[in-house]
């Protein structure tokens, strides 16, 4: 059959193909150089590993959609690092799988929001949110008091965190042992306390 | 951001491909290649409406060329292929920075050589307007700023932006948030001490029971003499016990009469400010399980010109 303009007009499965192709374009020029970028693949300085409790708390932020309204990535406006400090950079989320940059700022972002608030802060807030800031449309998050994390997986997760930057040795021996006795018993607001907390302190 | 050459080769290659292609095949589509005059039937028709070979419309490859002529034009004049940097050497921030030092290090450079990115014009020529604003009012006494109504202004703004999220937009602060309103202060309401809070933060340290050997059953007293000393109505017979529990080492950091230390961010027990509440059980909860409120330290995220103005604001609330 002559290779024609009708051929793939009429057969969607070719059809399909080409625009696979056509559209992948895109990503190989925009996606993959970045994969092999030191700058996107390389944490910056002092950027600390998350500690087994802080992946906890970076589960539950996932978990309750914390990112549906908080953003985590400053941009490079004046009005933006006012606010809320240095412009986030690429190496900085590094450690992030996947990454919390969210779309949309219906509360303030919280790339930096770690020690801003003092940890008490943040379980009144997070309880009631009205308590501190009458004027917040933000929902409570109550539970997060009653309910204890058993670190069963913890470890697990730290396992596949360190497996994404085999070069970086994340965790040692001990901090993988001791995974799961550092988060068993504490409440879910204490794990999600201490993420927020350790979040931004690279470039501050 | 600098990649390898690989990288940059790659990207300008298959970007001007795809560009060219776009071009090309624009082009061959534009043709008439079916040997059917402009027109006339392509010989097949559905629900009587009959396909005609028409060409494509003017307007809309009109628009496909001039997009491909902007899209060249953008490209030689900002940078987006690999690692060239556009005829005006535009960039948005310094992406690639690994630390605040090779930050501050690159606006520096960049300065020197008249190259600043876009974000960091945006601050130098905020810094030339606003910058001796505030420097200024740093250089103002705090004692002659809390009369300067503009810097109160400036620093209500800040406040509302940086502490309301606390001490409340009225700063009347909530249950273990200080009001900043009243003249009750643990670290002291002078100017100074305003500015030391703010600057470094502090740090809470009421350790459960004080940390001293006091039995949950000496709670009630003690709670009891506490309400004594703020001029409460009490039970005499219950403070009497609540005092002797006092004195194991209470007064070490409260007072002997209770009024506290502004060194330690002891509360004054004799005044009737109550942070995290004056109800007996309120006052129970506070001996037996501790206290520790935190301010956090502002002069690294906001800076000592922000915190200087802050600090006359604050002032001026309890001192109308």
């Amino acid at each position: 059959m002559k290779f024609s303009h009708e051929l793939i007009e009429k057969n969607i499965g070719l059809l399909g193909i080409f625009t696979v192709i056509a559209i992948s374009f895109g990503g190989l020029v925009q996606i993959t150089p970045l994969l092999f970028q030191k700058d996107t693949t390389k944490p910056v300085e002092g950027l600390i590993p998350y500690t087994a409790l802080q992946i906890e708390g970076r589960d539950i932020y996932v978990r309750e959609g914390c990112y549906n309204c908080h953003s985590q990535m400053i941009r490079p406006l004046r009005a933006e690092t006012e606010r809320y400090g240095h412009y986030s950079v690429a190496g900085e989320s590094v450690w992030d799988h996947p990454f919390q940059w969210g779309s949309k700022r219906t509360g303030p972002d919280l790339a930096r929001v770690g020690g801003r608030y003092s940890d008490k802060w943040h379980e009144v807030h997070l309880i009631d949110p009205r308590a501190v800031v009458p004027q917040s449309n933000m929902p409570g998050f109550p539970w997060l008091m009653d309910n204890t994390l058993d670190g069963k997986l913890t470890r697990k997760k730290m396992e596949i965190l360190s497996n994404f930057h085999p070069d970086d040795n994340m965790y040692s021996e001990e901090e993988f042992a001791g995974a799961q006795k550092a988060v068993e018993g504490k409440t879910e607001m204490e794990a999600l306390i201490a993420y927020l907390q350790s979040l931004g302190h690279a470039l501050k | 951001m600098i990649m390898s050459n690989f990288w940059s080769i790659w990207i300008t290659v298959l970007t001007l491909i795809v560009i060219a292609g776009c071009f090309f095949i624009l082009r061959k589509m534009s043709q008439n290649n079916t040997g059917i005059k402009e027109g006339e039937s392509m010989g097949h028709s559905f629900d009587g409406i009959e396909e005609l070979n028409n060409p494509l419309p003017k307007w809309w490859s009109y628009m496909f060329y001039i997009t491909i002529v902007f899209g060249l034009i953008y490209l030689a004049m900002y940078p987006g292929l690999g690692n060239y940097k556009g005829l005006f050497g535009w960039t948005s921030s310094n992406q690639s920075v690994r630390s605040m030092e090779e930050s501050k290090a690159a606006v520096e450079s960049a300065k020197a050589e008249n190259r600043l990115s876009q974000y960091d014009r945006e601050v130098a020529n905020a810094d030339e307007k606003y910058g001796p604003i505030f420097a200024a009012y740093l250089a103002t006494p705090l004692e002659e700023l809390v009369k300067n109504e503009e810097a109160l202004k400036v620093g209500g703004r800040l406040f509302l932006q940086n502490c309301a999220q606390c001490h409340g937009s009225d700063a009347r602060g909530s249950k273990g948030f200080p009001n900043l309103t009243d003249k009750a202060w643990l670290y002291g309401g002078e100017l100074a001490d305003i500015k030391t809070t703010l600057m470094n933060g502090r740090n809470g340290m009421m350790p459960p029971k004080g940390g001293l050997p006091i039995d949950d059953s000496e709670l009630e007293g003690l709670a009891e003499y506490v309400v004594k000393l703020s001029g409460g109505e009490h039970d005499a017979t219950l403070a009497a016990q609540g005092q002797g529990s006092f004195m194991k080492g209470c007064f070490a950091c409260h007072g002997m009469d209770g009024t506290g230390n502004k060194f330690m961010g002891a509360p004054n027990l004799t005044d009737s400010d109550w942070l995290y509440g004056g109800s007996r059980g309120a006052i129970v909860e506070s001996i037996q399980y501790g206290r520790a409120g935190v301010m956090p330290a502002w002069k690294d995220i906001l800076g000592e010109e922000k915190v200087h103005v802050i600090t006359a604001y604050v002032y001026s609330l309890s001192n109308k």
